[in-house]
């Protein structure tokens, strides 16, 4: 269960997530979940999450295994089905939305997926440059080889930045763990994404490159404006890189709440 | 963690799968009485196998039927590769639409994978007869059958291969925003490319096979050769094609096991 003092930090944030308009009043809204429910043939994952965030936010999302953080994700990209509810990401809504007003949507947006999904047997290159399909749709960003200069550059450029445009040539199934994260991330930064979606980014980073990671992040949130959501295990991160801090527990969302006013023992108690 | 007890090692069958079992074993001995099964034959044969190898021994090994039967099993190999090549290749689009939940509606999936269904339903050997009327004697019937029948093992096994692929990666490249076509090409295909390879390996050393037998309906190759041996009761001659097939046909599953392992890499 939910600790107490949690869910008093509830009652001041809720109960629409005005919270987060409180300290950023003047930034258009990129997301907006009511009421969200999603179950797995009959069997609901979670049955009512509603939250928004701002333009430029930094927000980590923490709950324990299974409570439907990675599906959550999968929800707000409309890349499964849900239940009931409401999701608008950057004025779509996805629940209704056809299949080019969606394509449109992600296009804004780079997601990270926890099992990085790389496309095996590609160079990490390609990988990269099929970051930019949604918005160059055909044939010439199927392959760094096809990919025209600019395109090329972009990617390489999105390598820099995760420390490993010297791996540009390398094939994707022959990376480490941490290496093929760091591309996966490459590739949903390569599009210069209005809003960053990352599940569990350092995941299997080593401590430093996470920090790095995890700064790159803040930064594009900073001083780029890209809204960031991270999903992540690490108390710490979430308490340091998060604007605010979205708990799922129970089916729903018990936790809304600023970063700054919570300490680590408090989110410790989500976990119980 | 809920209390999850250890599973059982077997499942107990039900009464219906009992019932199952017993009417397969019926099945099968109703089939050896339809097959003509008898002892007295199986008894009686070795003698008259015996009395096949004694006069097919020593194979003919002249010079010149050799060179006749070494050309003829040159263009059985080119009505083979020829056959094979065209029908892998016109396998990838027909895939596409048979693959469930790619590109194509269901209803598209249903009529083509019902069309491959009854492609491979029909032997390669009636197959040939239909394109020796169509196109006449020869090599380019062979070559036609050999492709029609590639495209119906091909374009099922490619479509399984691509339904049965990791979505993981085409599922990342859909939330890029990426059209339909372009995530099958960049992740699908990619990611059933071992599969594909493997299908098309498999899909050659058939063709091969098949392209010795086409030759008993006039459709190229070294199949009439066998034919005319088996016709003329020239059994060393017919002994040398059917030792020259079982040679040529080894050579290939040798080949393409080797060019699997070179490509795909040792198999898990
Ligand atoms: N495709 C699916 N079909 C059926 N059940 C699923 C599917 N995907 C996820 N689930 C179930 O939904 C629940 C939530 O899964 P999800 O992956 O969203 O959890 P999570 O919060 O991301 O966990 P973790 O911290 O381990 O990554 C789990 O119980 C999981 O078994
Ligand atoms: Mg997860």
């Amino acid at each position: 269960m939910t600790d107490l003092s949690v869910e008093t930090l509830v009652a001041d944030t809720r109960p629409d997530g005005t919270g987060a308009e409180s300290f950023a009043p003047v930034l258009p809204v990129d997301l907006r979940v009511t009421g969200l429910a999603k179950s797995f043939a009959g069997t609901p994952v979670f049955s009512d999450v509603s939250f928004g965030l701002s333009r430029g936010e930094a927000v980590a999302i923490v709950g324990a295994n299974g409570t439907g953080k990675s599906t959550l994700l999968r929800c707000l990209m409309g890349l499964i089905p849900t239940d009931a509810g409401s999701i608008d990401v950057v004025g779509t809504d996805v629940r209704s939305a056809s299949s080019s007003g969606l394509r449109a949507m992600r296009a804004q947006i780079g997601l990270v997926s926890q099992k990085h999904n790389l496309v095996p047997r590609l160079s990490v290159l390609s990988n990269v440059v099929q970051g930019l399909l949604g918005q160059k749709p055909g044939l010439r960003h199927w392959s760094q080889s096809l990919a025209p200069a600019r395109s090329r550059a972009a990617a390489m450029a999105a390598l820099q930045k995760v420390g490993l445009a010297q791996l540009a040539q390398r094939r994707a199934d022959r990376l480490s763990g941490g290496q093929s994260q760091r591309v996966a991330i490459a590739r949903a930064l390569v599009g210069q994404p209005r809003i960053l979606i990352a599940d569990e980014p350092t995941a299997s980073l080593d401590p430093a490159a996470g920090e790095d990671v995890m700064d790159l992040f803040f930064d594009l949130a900073r001083q780029e404006g890209v809204t960031v959501i991270f999903i992540s295990h690490n108390i710490d991160h979430a308490l340091k890189y998060g604007d605010r801090i979205l708990g799922l527990a129970n089916g729903g969302m018990p936790l809304d709440a600023r970063a700054a006013s919570l300490n680590a023992e408090q989110l410790r108690g989500l976990y119980d | 963690m809920t209390d999850a007890s250890l599973p059982a090692r077997f499942e107990r069958p039900s009464a219906l799968a009992f019932l199952g079992y017993a009417a397969a074993i019926v099945i099968i001995l109703w089939s050896f009485t339809g097959a003509g099964f008898s002892i007295d034959k199986v008894v009686s044969s070795p003698p008259r196998f015996a009395d096949f190898l004694d006069r097919a021994f020593p194979p003919n090994l002249e010079p010149q039927v050799l060179a006749r039967l070494g050309w003829k099993m040159l263009e059985t190999l080119q009505i083979a590769l020829a056959g094979a090549v065209i029908g892998i290749t016109l396998s990838v689009p027909v895939a596409l639409l048979a693959a469930r939940g790619l590109i194509a509606p269901t209803w598209i999936n249903q009529i083509v994978r019902t069309a491959l269904g009854f492609i491979r339903a029909v032997p390669d050997i009636a197959w040939a007869l239909v394109f020796v009327v169509a196109v006449g004697l020869g090599p380019f019937a062979g070559m036609l059958a050999i492709a029609i029948d590639t495209i119906g093992f091909c374009g099922r096994f490619f479509a399984d291969d691509m339904e049965a692929a990791d979505k993981g990666s085409s599922e990342s490249l859909t939330a890029t925003g990426a059209r339909k076509l372009d995530v099958v090409a960049c992740a699908t295909i990619p990611a059933a490319m071992p599969a594909f390879i493997s299908t098309s390996l498999f899909a050659t050393e058939k063709a091969v096979r098949s392209s010795t037998i086409l030759g008993l309906v006039g459709a190229g190759g070294i199949g009439i050769e066998l034919k005319v041996g088996f016709d003329l009761f020239d059994y060393p001659t017919a002994m040398t094609v059917i030792l020259m097939i079982a040679v040529v046909v080894i050579s290939i599953e040798y080949l393409s096991g080797w060019a699997r392992t070179k490509i795909i890499g040792v198999v898990r």
